[in-house]
C-alpha cells in the first residue's frame, strides 16, 4: 500500500520524533511511505487568521505537491491540519482547475490513528510503555475531522500504560493556531486550567493526536516547572514493540 | 449607549475578568452544570442531530423570505386589532415607544427580559424623556441588575451570571431585605416586591422569543411567569423583538421550542410557554392596547452576505454556555451585551468594526459553538469571515504582526522558501532563544536554549509558553526519512544482490 506522508509545518519545523515514529508505524504495518518535498502547510495559520486570498497559493501548493506521488492513501499526523485539507473541496470551490483535485485530496487523506484503525483495522500495534497517561482530544479532530474514537481504541490495548481519564476534555487548551500568540492573555488563561486538569489526573504521561496542542500545552508546563512527558500517539505506538502482539479488529469501526 | 458595556480596550477588559476570580468560579461551574443538563435533555429526544436539522431549516427558511413572514405576521396583527411598528433605527423603536408611554398616560411600566431592549437602551431613554414614570424589570436577574445601579447583563439567558448571592442579598438589603443570602429567600422578596407593582402596572413591555406568522401571536418562553404577568395586567402591551424572530408556523414554534429550553436552561419545557397577542372577543384577559415593535437596527446588515446565517440564532445562549473564552473572560470580556461566540459574530454587524472588530480574534476556532448550535449556525467559521473583513484594515494600517503574518503566507506558498525555513529556522529562531534551566516537559523541551522572548507574534507566544528551537538540519524529519529512504534502499539492493549470487 502507497502511503503519502502529509508531515505538517509544525512537524518539520518542531516534532521530528513525530515524523519517524508515524513512517516506523506505518511501515510496520505494510506500508510503503512517500515524503514529497513541495509540501509545506494546511494554511490554516494564514486563512485562519483572515488571510484568505494569499491562502489560496498555499492550498495549491499543498494539492499539487501532496498528489504529485501516486499514492492509496495520504497520512498525517495531526488532526486539525487532516481536518483542512478536508475542507479543501469547499476552501477550493471557485477555482476550477483544483476543485477536482481538491476533491480527489480530502478523499484520502487521514488522520494517523484513525488511518491506523478505521483503514487498516489495527487493534493492538504491539507497544509496551509503562507508566500512567492520559489524552488529550483537540478540538479540530473530534469536531471538525469527526475523530473521536481511533485514540482511545488503540490506547486501550498498549501493554503497561494506565490511562486515565481528563476532566473538562472538551475544552479548549487554547492553542488556537495564531490565537495562542495574538492572544496570549486569553489563551494563558485556557492552558492554564488544562495544565490543571492534567495535574489532577496524576499522569506522568500526556498524549495526544495534535501537535500544536502539544506544543502549547507542553510549553506552558515547562515554563511553569512543573514535570511532564509529551508523547504524540506515534511515539507511544512506536515503543517497546513486539510484533507478537500485534492484533487486527475483527470488525471494521463503521 | 448600545450594545457596548465597556469604553475600555479588549486587553484591558480580559485584565479585568482574570481579576475576577469569583465571576470566573461562578461561569466554570455554571458551565459545567449546564453541560450535564443540556445534553441529558437533548438525548431525550432520541435523534438530536436531526431535531438540529430540522430547526436549522426551519430557520433557514424564515431568514430566506423574511420580508413575506414580516408582512404576514403584520397583517395578522393588525386583523386581531393590534399595531406593527416597524424601527429601523434604535431612535425609530424608542420613539415609538415613547409615543405610547405618552398616548396612554402610562405612570407605571413592568417589563419582562428582552435584549432587544437593552440593545435600544429602552429603560434609561424612556426614563429619562417621562419624569413621573416609574419602571420595573420582572425578571429576577434584570431586577438585581437595574437594582444594582443598572450594571450591564453578562450573559444572554443569565445576566446576573457574574453575581454570587452575597452580592444580592446587599443590593435587596437597600430594597429593606432582612434575610440571609439564601436564593430561596431571596427570590420570595422579589416576588412579593414585584407583585405589588404588577397589580398597579398600566403599561407592560415584553420581548419576543417567536413571532408566528400565520397567526399573529407572539410565543414567550420562562420560568418565572414574569412575562405572563406583563401580558396580563397591563391594559398595554409593547412587544420589542428583533425582525428576525419570525417563525412561519405554530408548528415551526413547537420545533424551536423543544430546542431553545432543551439548549438554554437543559429542560424539556420551560415552567411557562405562552402564546399570545391582542385580546380578542370572547377573552377575559391580555392586553387590549397590543403593540408590536420590529426592530431592524442594523440586523439587514447581515442578509444577504456571508452572515447571513446569524440571523438564525434563536437566542438559547448554548454557544456562550460551552465557550472556554466565555469561561475565562466571561461577558465582561466582551465589552458587549452579546457575549460569547454569538456575541463575537453579532457585535461587529450591529455595532461596527471599529468598536468590535477585535471580538472575532478572541476566540481559538475550537468549535464548540458550532458544534452545540441547535440551529447549525457555522459560528467559528463566521469569526474567520470577520477576520477577513477586518484582515482588510489590518492591512491599510500595516502594523508588525501583519507583517508576520504576510511573510507567513509568503512562507507557505513557495516550497523552496519552506525548505529554507526548516534549514533556517533553527540559527533565526537562536537569536531569540535563551539558555534556561527550565527542562520539565520531558520528549519535548530539550538541554537547549528556549525561545522566551520576541517581536510581535513570537512574543505572544513566549511570553506564555517555552519554545524549542526546531531541530539541526540534519536531524529534522526530512532529513531523517530521506537517509531512512536511502538505507532502504541500498538494503534491498544487498537483497537483491545476495539472491542474484
Amino acid at each position: 500500500m502507497k502511503v503519502v506522508i502529509f508531515s505538517t509545518c509544525v512537524v518539520d519545523l518542531e516534532f521530528p520524533n513525530v515524523g519517524k515514529a508515524m513512517v516506523e508505524v506505518l511501515e510496520r504495518f505494510g506500508c510503503d511511505c512517500y515524503l514529497p518535498s513541495d509540501q509545506i502547510c494546511c494554511g490554516q495559520p494564514t486563512y485562519n487568521s483572515g488571510y484568505e486570498k494569499g491562502t489560496q497559493r498555499t492550498f495549491r501548493n499543498q494539492v499539487d505537491a501532496l498528489l504529485s506521488v501516486e499514492s492509496d492513501y495520504i497520512v498525517g499526523p495531526a488532526g486539525s491540519c487532516v481536518a483542512m485539507l478536508r475542507e479543501y473541496p469547499e476552501l477550493l470551490k471557485d477555482d476550477p482547475e483544483y476543485l477536482g483535485k481538491a476533491r480527489i485530496l480530502a478523499a484520502k487523506t487521514y488522520e494517523f490513528s484513525q488511518f491506523l484503525w478505521r483503514i487498516l483495522g489495527v487493534e493492538n500495534a504491539g507497544a509496551e510503555l509503562n507508566g500512567k497517561a492520559t489524552y488529550h482530544r483537540s478540538c479540530h479532530m473530534t469536531r471538525l475531522l469527526g475523530e473521536a474514537e481511533s485514540p482511545y481504541a488503540l490506547l486501550e490495548h498498549v501493554k503497561g500504560l494506565e490511562m486515565v481519564p481528563l476532566a473538562n476534555a472538551h475544552d479548549c487548551c487554547g492553542f488556537g493556531g495564531t490565537f495562542s500568540a495574538k492572544e496570549p492573555e486569553i489563551s494563558k488563561q485556557m492552558v492554564d486550567e488544562k495544565v490543571r486538569h492534567i495535574e489532577e489526573t496524576g499522569a506522568e504521561i500526556l498524549v495526544s493526536c495534535d501537535p500544536g496542542c502539544l506544543m502549547n500545552i507542553g510549553g506552558r508546563f515547562n515554563r511553569l516547572g512543573k514535570p511532564i512527558k509529551i508523547m504524540h500517539l506515534a511515539e507511544v505506538l512506536n515503543s517497546n514493540v513486539d510484533e507478537r502482539r500485534i492484533t487486527y479488529l475483527k470488525q471494521m469501526p463503521v | 449607549m448600545g450594545i457596548a458595556t465597556s469604553d475600555k480596550p479588549l486587553l484591558a477588559r480580559v485584565k479585568e475578568s482574570e481579576q475576577d476570580k469569583f465571576m470566573q468560579a461562578s461561569v466554570a461551574k455554571a458551565q459545567d452544570a449546564q453541560h450535564t443538563k443540556r445534553e441529558d435533555s437533548r438525548a431525550l429526544l432520541g435523534n438530536w442531530e436531526e431535531w438540529r436539522e430540522l430547526g436549522e431549516q426551519i430557520r433557514q427558511r424564515a431568514i430566506a423570505y423574511l420580508p413575506d413572514y414580516l408582512e404576514e405576521f403584520s397583517n395578522n396583527v393588525d386583523k386581531n386589532g393590534g399595531d406593527v411598528f416597524f424601527a429601523d433605527t434604535e431612535a425609530d423603536a424608542v420613539d415609538y415607544i415613547q409615543k405610547i408611554v405618552k398616548e396612554t398616560g402610562a405612570k407605571k411600566l413592568v417589563k419582562s427580559k428582552s435584549m432587544v431592549t437593552t440593545e435600544i437602551d429602552m429603560d434609561k431613554q424612556l426614563l429619562a424623556l417621562n419624569k413621573g414614570l416609574a419602571l420595573m424589570e420582572t425578571d429576577l436577574a434584570e431586577f438585581i441588575l437595574q437594582k444594582d445601579n443598572w450594571d450591564e447583563p453578562t450573559h444572554i439567558v443569565f445576566p446576573t451570571l457574574h453575581k454570587n448571592r452575597d452580592q444580592v442579598r446587599e443590593i435587596f438589603m437597600k430594597l429593606g431585605y432582612e434575610g440571609d443570602n439564601d436564593p430561596e429567600h431571596l427570590a420570595r422578596f422579589a416576588r412579593k416586591y414585584l407583585r405589588e407593582y404588577f397589580l398597579q402596572a398600566d403599561l407592560g413591555v415584553t420581548g419576543c422569543n417567536f413571532a408566528v406568522a400565520d397567526t399573529g401571536m407572539i410565543n414567550l418562553v420562562t420560568n418565572e411567569g414574569n412575562a405572563d404577568l406583563t401580558m396580563a395586567i397591563p391594559k398595554t402591551q409593547i412587544v420589542v423583538m428583533g425582525m428576525e424572530r419570525i417563525v412561519p408556523t405554530m408548528a415551526d414554534a413547537e420545533v424551536l421550542d423543544n430546542l431553545l429550553c432543551r439548549s438554554a436552561v437543559g429542560q424539556k419545557l420551560t415552567s411557562y410557554v405562552t402564546f399570545a397577542g391582542q385580546q380578542v372577543a370572547g377573552e377575559t384577559d391580555g392586553p387590549e392596547n397590543f403593540h408590536v415593535v420590529i426592530v431592524d437596527n442594523r440586523r439587514s446588515e447581515a442578509l444577504g452576505t456571508q452572515f447571513q446565517s446569524i440571523l438564525q440564532c434563536i437566542r438559547c445562549g448554548a454557544c456562550i454556555n460551552v465557550c472556554p473564552v466565555y469561561r475565562h473572560i466571561g461577558g465582561h470580556g466582551y465589552g458587549s451585551i452579546y457575549p460569547g461566540p454569538i456575541g463575537a459574530v453579532l457585535s461587529p454587524i450591529l455595532g461596527g468594526y471599529e468598536k468590535f472588530g477585535e471580538l472575532p480574534y478572541a476566540s481559538s476556532l475550537c468549535g464548540a459553538c458550532t458544534e452545540t448550535c441547535p440551529v447549525k449556525i457555522p459560528l467559528h467559521k463566521l469569526l474567520i469571515q470577520h477576520r477577513m473583513v477586518y484582515t482588510d484594515r489590518l492591512k491599510m494600517q500595516g502594523g508588525l504582526n501583519n507583517f508576520m503574518m504576510e511573510v507567513i503566507g509568503i512562507g507557505t506558498g513557495f516550497p523552496f522558501l519552506f525548505r529554507s525555513a526548516i534549514r533556517f529556522g533553527r540559527p533565526g529562531l537562536r537569536t531569540m532563544a535563551h539558555k534556561t534551566d527550565r527542562l520539565t516537559a520531558l520528549n519535548f523541551i530539550k538541554d537547549e536554549p528556549l525561545v522566551d522572548k520576541g517581536p510581535g507574534l513570537v512574543g505572544g507566544w513566549a511570553d506564555v509558553r517555552d519554545l524549542p528551537i526546531p531541530p539541526k538540519h540534519k536531524e529534522s524529519f526530512r532529513s531523517w526519512f530521506a537517509d531512512h529512504k536511502q538505507q532502504q534502499k541500498l538494503a534491498q539492493a544487498q537483497k537483491d544482490n545476495s539472491s542474484d549470487k
